[in-house]
């Protein structure tokens, strides 16, 4: 049906039908004092040409340069072909597409996406997406604290190595459900969770633990023996992990003995470009056993009253459409178009291409590490195996050095002091496929012009 | 209309009560609210040897449109779940009275019977629900 708004004639009879002459005499009720008159801070209507004008002068000012930032979110190369096929009109108009007698291609691609995000994963299932990584975790905390029926403590383990926006997450969804968030210190050698120091945990009740993978660090976790602990211990084991890297490292559903039971994480790294933080898509996986305290969209595939395939959503019954208060989750949705490009990807690359991808990421960030590191004054603070990212530790103070390496159109990574003081100067950096040869050269090339102007300032000062 | 035998006890959340000799109760659905619910496919009990009160939620329903809760309608400890139901759920469409009871509870305090509705004001409950 076409969206077809009112005529002026339209809205005539339909007044006339309720006995008033306008619209605004729909709203009496709202007390006068209440209604906003005019807004002050908006400003008035522009024009087409004169609107495109001014977004162009202010997207002008981003400067991008290189990018060696990570932290959360990654700068791949998308094939063209991702994102016209995305923008067709099927895909893209089309809102809430669940009906099934009207949205089988929809639904079609939501399932494949499910079949690709859980095999990736290594678990039996997957929703249709979320908002985002870390809405996806906090998701899977409560998921956790719902289906584990030994554990009544509701306590959660949270590793200081989950990404720190997570944490915040988790903390403000989760956090306020009677659910205890006890925070894991890591080893300052390694930038990793240390198996034995669960330990002090041994007589107690414990829900689940959150294993990141790799951790917000760039550096991989002992997940085997982490899962081995939590599954002693009867807690579910939540894996945050970023589904490139699953290409390479063992999936969550072979960690230790038993596997993860729940698997979470940022799809961003997936066909979707960077975009000021959004939007983006969080996936949410499980063991069979979990299915029905996963929130979210789950499509299934069936057969009609011909025995012919099709498509439809399953599982609804703890939805907030039907539970509402009750329902396993009230903020959630999934992010159809984004999902939309991930399969594309995914499909595009095969898991061959994805392991190229990935391995090209670990390469890249190895080379740049070695080159950064020969620059005096710059060492590599944990001495475990990283997937694409790693921590540099400066003489100078890390903010003065971004913003050198800014000038000469480089963003040389995320300043991880507001999140870790106790690391001091230090840089996350990272380097995906993007980047060549003559960009890590360039980077080492500006890092040492950086260092030497502060080598001759200290010798000035000691004069 | 829906089945509502006589020699049972109810609640107005549509739970239905048998009460032996020895103070255990029986537990399940009722025939009026199976129908609202549609197929059963899947059902969550209590654990046995929990102690629950009258009134908790201690379980789930859940059809093919619905989840329902399954509150206690009395006070006590869970002494058997039915186990039928994991692999047959069907039971509680098909013999909501019988078969497809959902647990048994050792009853604290049988004076709590007495706040359950018999079949009669049930049956005003359900009347007064379809209008």
């Amino acid at each position: 049906m076409p969206f077809i708004p009112h005529t002026e004639k339209d809205i005539k009879e339909m007044l006339a039908a309720i006995g008033t002459d306008s619209i605004r005499n729909l709203f009496d009720e709202i007390p006068a004092n209440l209604l906003a008159k005019e807004l002050k801070n908006i400003p008035h209507g522009m024009s087409e040409m004169d609107l495109g004008r001014l977004l162009q002068t202010l997207a002008d000012q981003n400067k991008n340069g290189l990018n060696f930032i990570g932290a959360g979110a990654y700068e791949h190369h998308i094939p063209a072909a991702v994102w016209d096929i995305t923008s067709r009109g099927e895909f893209l108009t089309a809102y809430t597409p669940y009906q099934a007698e009207a949205s089988q291609g929809t639904l079609q691609l939501l399932y494949e996406y499910q079949t690709m995000i859980a095999s990736l994963c290594g678990m039996e299932v997957a929703n249709a997406s979320l908002y985002d990584g870390a809405t996806a975790l906090a998701e899977a905390v409560l998921m956790a604290a719902r289906s584990n029926k030994n554990s009544k403590s509701h306590r959660v383990l949270m590793p200081m190595t989950v990404h720190p926006a997570y944490r915040a997450v988790v903390k403000a969804i989760a956090g306020t459900q009677n659910i205890e968030l006890i925070e894991l210190p890591y080893c300052t050698e390694g930038g990793h969770i240390l198996p034995a120091s669960l330990q002090r945990f041994a007589d107690q009740d414990i829900t689940a633990l959150i294993i990141p993978q790799p951790n917000f660090f760039g550096v991989l976790e002992e997940v085997d023996a982490l899962t081995d602990w939590a599954k002693k211990k009867n807690a579910l084991v939540i894996a945050v992990v970023n589904p490139m890297s699953l290409a390479l490292l063992k999936e969550p559903g072979q960690w230790g003995e038993s596997g993860a039971d729940i698997v979470c994480g940022e799809g961003q790294p997936l066909g979707v470009p960077l975009a000021s933080g959004g939007p983006y898509f969080g996936f949410l996986c499980c063991k069979q056993e979990f299915v029905r305290q996963m929130p979210g969209r789950i499509v299934g595939r069936t057969v009609d009253l011909d025995g012919k395939e099709g498509f439809a959503l399953t599982l609804q019954a703890r939805e907030q459409h039907i539970r509402r208060a009750k329902a396993t989750s009230n903020i959630c949705t999934n992010q159809g178009l984004l999902v939309t490009a991930a399969t594309i990807y995914m499909s595009l690359l095969g898991p061959e291409g994805l392991k190229r991808v990935a391995a090209m990421c670990h390469e890249n960030t190895q080379l740049l590490v070695e080159k950064l590191t020969k620059v005096a004054g710059v060492e590599l603070v944990f001495n475990r195996p990283y997937f694409h990212e790693a921590v540099l530790r400066f003489t100078k103070p890390v903010q003065a050095v971004l913003k050198e390496l800014a000038h000469a159109g480089i963003q040389g990574g995320y300043a991880l002091a507001d999140d870790y003081p106790e690391l001091g100067e230090t840089l996350l950096v990272c380097a995906t496929e993007t980047k060549t040869a003559e960009d890590l050269d360039a980077y080492q090339k500006h890092l040492k012009e950086c260092h030497c102007e502060e080598r001759s300032d200290v010798e000035a000062l000691s004069i | 209309m829906s089945q509502i035998p006589t020699d049972l006890k109810y609640t107005e959340t549509h739970e239905w009560v048998r009460i032996d000799d020895e103070g255990v109760a029986t537990v399940g659905i009722t025939d009026h609210a199976q129908g609202l619910l549609g197929d059963v496919v899947y059902i969550e009990l209590p654990e046995i040897d929990s102690e629950i009160n009258s009134e908790d939620e201690i379980g789930v329903v859940e059809s093919v449109k619905a989840a329902a809760d399954v509150y206690s309608p009395l006070g006590g400890t869970v002494v058997e779940i039915n186990e039928a139901l994991a692999g047959a759920p069907q039971l509680i469409n098909t013999d909501p009275y019988g078969e497809g009871w959902l647990f048994r509870i050792q009853v604290d305090d049988e004076d709590e019977l007495k706040e359950l509705l018999d079949a009669d004001h049930y049956a005003e409950t359900v009347a007064a629900e379809e209008h």
